[in-house]
């Protein structure tokens, strides 16, 4: 009943989505005191979509299982984690062995640092990715193009990652994205540490993709940097999603902003009333089975602490929230 | 570039006083020890003879027993520093030309020791680390602690009994067939008295290489880069080529080197056991007979083998390795 429900909801905004994720559960299996085993949930109830030719950014705080959303979607998550709900490519189911056959191919991952490029491989090697000989000619060529692009002299292909500067990682990470002719880029918490214009110089790079009718997942904490680019905005809160709202309802005091925690998010921004938000953000075990957001909520009503409240589809945004129409 | 020749420069000062302090200590700790040994040289070596008091007087001038030791070491130190290493008491030919020869043979037996016991320990490392928890795991893993719990000698009779005593596959011991004039041994000859104590000496070598390489592997393989070449589509056995065998290489390769303290050790008992004409052998004769200049000169070249052994270590692990390096920029 449940899942018919959320079908209604999503299929209801026009054109076919790229990357369906619908109630999404991520957990993890843990051994506590001696021989007990514990399960860490870290998403909850997630749901996406991602459509060619935007920018979906997922805001939420460092070190709330964000970046494990990304692994989830290309299947590398640890093997002691279990993951439930479902996923769709293109329509398609979006099996493990589908994930392993479109990863690296249509699915792009963009890390978030250097610690993603081994230590021992030259910069060019590891850019062209591990490829068949004959295409090792065409590859080299391509690499050179994407590093012309991002202004990335040719010799930074004969260096070690540890010899690449702030700003080179950045742009040598981005650019093995566009190795392989991919149509779903996620890029993970690509913008910390970096200079005012490394940071827009980089989201142009996330915009110039989607223009060519990628669609761009762009993980981060930084909700400005989000702001700057993106067609729709996702709150990631707890591990999962309390609204997804078009760039566009963040204006003026956030009246279009439909949940009581993103209006708090968009108000907290210096250049906006810069009011401060009570409370912290719940670990999962100080969860209770209503609304995440139950303890810091203005508008809460007794019911709220009792469900989870359905994500609802509300003009051109998604909703968890049950005070709101 | 200019830091970096800087820094070899003080690394080759720093190596070579080392060195040399390193060899004044373990000459000068050998010779007390054949000082304080209770053993008298001159009745080991007439053994059930009688002679004469005067020729008990000539013979213990020949071993040096009734020279201070303080004044024996300077003698030595003297004509060592001339670049002469003496005449060796027992076998009555300069030290220089026992060591060559038998250096020669003992360096044959650690090659090839060391050789398979890095290539068999690598690639059981690799195995083990990539089928990580599975029965293959499991069965490398007790091979390896079996192996390391076992001792030398006693590996190395056990071999001997089944190879060249049972199967008689292998001849019994030393270094070239009995009754063959030495110009007659053919390099088979010399290989296949070669073959059981090399095995002997590296199958027990196999142990550290081969856990050390595993347990690295299963930490490459969790990094953060292999999770992105998974993430790009890499797989398997190619992925663990590419970025598993790339970065334990080095690793495994510098323990390797540190090995070779271990690798003199083994080879002194494996030699004794299959009676194998190498520098081991000569050492314990050198040690039990007291030929004083044959055993410092095997001291001396004994401690420039390990050092050599682990200046590789370090040089691989200072110069070659750019992520040791790179912390070393950070810093």
């Amino acid at each position: 009943m449940k899942s018919e429900v959320m079908t209604n909801i999503i299929d209801g905004s026009g054109s076919e989505a790229l990357l369906k994720v619908r109630d999404l559960s991520l957990s993890f299996f843990q051994y506590t005191s001696g021989l007990r085993q514990t399960e860490l949930r870290i998403i909850s109830n997630m749901n996406l979509e991602a459509y060619s030719g935007e920018v979906l950014a997922v805001v939420g705080s460092s070190g709330s299982g964000k970046s494990l959303l990304a692994h989830a979607i290309l299947g590398i998550l640890p093997s002691n984690s279990r993951l439930s709900g479902s996923m769709e490519y293109k329509g398609q189911s979006l099996t493990q062995e589908k994930k392993e056959e479109l990863r690296g191919k249509e699915i792009s991952l963009i890390p978030q640092s250097t610690t993603y490029l081994d230590p021992l491989m030259r910069i060019s090697d590891q850019v062209t990715g591990s490829v068949e000989k004959k295409d090792k000619g065409l590859m080299r060529e391509r690499q050179r193009d994407t590093f012309q692009r991002y202004n990335l002299r040719p010799d930074v292909g004969k260096m070690l990652p540890h010899e690449l500067s702030g700003g080179m990682a950045r742009r040598v990470l981005v650019s093995t994205a566009l190795m392989s002719s991919a149509e779903l880029i996620i890029a993970d918490e690509p913008t910390p540490g970096l200079d005012e214009r490394s940071l827009d110089e980089t989201l142009r790079y996330f915009k110039d993709m989607a223009k060519k009718g990628c669609a761009v997942i762009l993980i981060t904490h930084d909700i400005e940097a989000a702001l700057k680019i993106s067609d729709r905005i996702a709150i990631f809160y707890a591990g999962t999603i309390l609204e997804e709202a078009r760039i566009e309802d963040f204006t003026n005091e956030g009246e279009n902003l439909r949940h009581p925690y993103t209006r708090a998010l968009w108000n907290a921004l210096p250049q906006n009333r810069f009011q401060k938000m009570e409370g912290h953000q719940p670990m999962q075990d100080e969860l209770n089975g209503g609304c995440v957001f139950f303890e810091r909520c203005s508008i809460r009503t007794e019911d709220c602490s009792k469900d989870i409240p359905q994500l609802k589809r509300i003009g051109e945004g998604l909703v968890r929230c049950n005070n709101v129409s | 570039m200019k830091a970096e020749s800087k820094k070899l420069a003080i690394f080759t000062t720093k190596k070579i006083l080392k060195l040399i302090c390193l060899m004044a200590v373990v000459s000068i700790a050998s010779l007390w020890l054949v000082d304080q040994s209770p053993i008298d040289p001159v009745s080991i070596y007439i053994g059930a003879m009688s002679i004469t008091p005067e020729q008990k007087a000539i013979l213990e001038e020949y071993w040096g027993v009734n020279t201070p030791a303080h004044e024996k070491y300077l003698n030595w130190l003297g004509n060592v520093l001339k670049g002469d290493l003496g005449d060796s008491l027992i076998y009555r030919m300069p030290v220089s030309d026992v060591i060559k020869e038998r250096f020669t043979a003992s360096l044959a037996l650690m090659a090839s020791a060391w050789l398979l016991s890095g290539v068999l320990g690598f690639v059981l490392g690799i195995v083990a680390g990539m089928k990580n928890g599975t029965w293959v795991d499991k069965i490398i893993k007790t091979y390896c602690y079996i192996l390391l719990a076992t001792p030398t000698f006693w590996l190395a009779l056990v071999m001997m009994l089944v190879f060249s005593v049972h199967l008689g596959w292998f001849p019994v011991g030393l270094g070239v067939p009995i009754g063959v004039a030495a110009e007659e041994v053919t390099v088979l000859d010399r290989l296949k008295h070669l073959i059981l104590p090399a095995i002997a000496l590296g199958l027990l070598g196999v142990a550290p290489i081969a856990m050390f390489t595993r347990e690295k592997l299963i930490e490459v393989m969790s990094s953060d880069y292999v999770l992105f070449a998974k993430a790009r589509g890499e797989k398997g056995f190619g992925l663990v080529l590419r970025h598993g065998v790339r970065n334990v290489a080095l690793p495994a390769i510098t323990l390797q080197f540190l090995g070779f303290s271990e690798l003199f050790g083994g080879a002194l008992l494996v030699e004794q056991v299959f009676s194998y004409p190498g520098l081991g052998r000569a050492a314990v004769e050198a040690g039990i007979r007291s030929d004083v200049p044959l055993l410092l000169g095997i001291v001396l070249i004994s401690t420039l083998f390990v050092f050599v052994g682990n200046l590789i270590a370090d040089i691989i692990y200072q110069f070659v390795d750019p992520r040791i390096r790179q912390q070393e920029m950070e810093a």
